[in-house]
């Protein structure tokens, strides 16, 4: 492990801070990472060795967590170019945004009425074409714009639909049941 | 989390639930929402000729705390003056359900919604309106 602190997860992992990357380097450098700093290999050293290796193993998986994931990974981005996405108190999203929420949300609910797996599986359909569009604006906003309070709206566009996402999860397995 | 007895009768009876037609003259919406929680309210009141608010609906997609918040205000606005209406603080409705510092921004949600209808109410008249103010801090 180098001896100099990483200025962010992005140096850590050696790839470029942008938003749009390649999942199979990131994995293939966190796998790297994580089997040099495995708390086993650290079985001989002295404790504060090893205890240095779990911070560093803490660390990676950190990184890879927040990197891995879409919308973890434009909130950190911005992150380090300063701009708070401000999830909790902003509740100025544009009208029609929130109510297409509101549409998902009674969709979902007939669904669960009617208990119909069929109307859930077309609304996740839709969910995952939405969001993958999302993405895709996110990439084009924070690598080629570079516009980033335009970029925070998308996050907390995605993170409605995140939660979204989860909350159809939920549905699907409570039909199952 | 534990909620209060307040909260869990709102959220078991939940007052004035439903839609206005959001085109009738006198009606006002606002439409607000939280990334954080995922969180959507609508609430819509209905203003008469003297400017006194008639009757409130809403519709909120969320937890607990958010539809006792959104129920809560429509009980509150009606009866109110516009100006009336806008001076009820997200404190008082924290205060009113006893809702825990994490759910604040649930109180915040319900002070953003009457800002957003009555920002709307206006708009419809045709009054000039600077849009109302985003709170800078969820406390």
């Amino acid at each position: 492990m180098s001896e100099m602190a990483p200025r962010n997860y992005f140096e850590f992992f050696q790839l470029p801070e942008m938003f749009r990357l390649d999942q199979s380097v990131l994995d293939s450098h966190y796998l790297e990472l994580q089997a040099r700093v495995h708390p086993d290999k650290a079985a001989h050293l002295s404790d504060v060795e090893k205890r240095l290796s779990l911070q560093w193993a803490t660390f990676a998986n950190e990184a890879y967590q927040t990197l891995k994931r879409p919308l973890e990974r434009a909130r950190y981005l911005l992150r380090i170019h300063g701009v708070d996405t401000r999830e909790e108190d902003n509740t100025a999203m544009p009208a029609e945004f929130l109510l297409e929420q509101i549409e998902w949300r009674e969709e979902m609910q007939d669904a669960i009425a009617g208990r119909s797996e069929a109307a859930l599986d077309r609304l996740g359909f839709r969910l995952k074409k939405e969001m993958d569009h999302l993405i895709e604006s996110l990439g084009a906003m924070l690598d080629v714009q570079q516009s980033h309070p335009d970029a925070a709206v998308l996050v907390r566009q995605l993170a409605f639909l995140e939660k979204l996402k989860r909350d159809l999860d939920q549905a699907h397995a409570l039909l199952e049941d | 989390m534990a909620y209060s007895d307040k909260v869990i009768d709102h959220y078991e009876n939940p007052r004035n639930v439903g839609s206005f037609d959001k085109d009738e003259d006198g009606v006002g919406t606002g439409v607000v929402g939280a990334p954080a929680c995922g969180d959507v309210m609508k609430l819509q009141i209905k203003i008469n000729e003297e400017g006194v608010i008639e009757d409130a609906k809403f519709k909120t997609y969320g937890c607990g705390s958010a539809i006792a918040s959104s129920s809560l205000v429509t009980e509150w606005v009606k009866g109110k003056t516009v100006d009336e209406a806008l001076a009820i603080k997200n404190s008082d409705i924290a205060e009113a359900l006893a809702l825990p510092p994490v759910k604040i921004h649930c109180s915040v949600l319900a002070e953003d919604a009457i800002k957003a209808a009555v920002s709307d109410y206006k708009a419809k008249l045709g009054v000039a309106d600077d849009g109302y103010e985003i709170r800078k801090s969820a406390a």
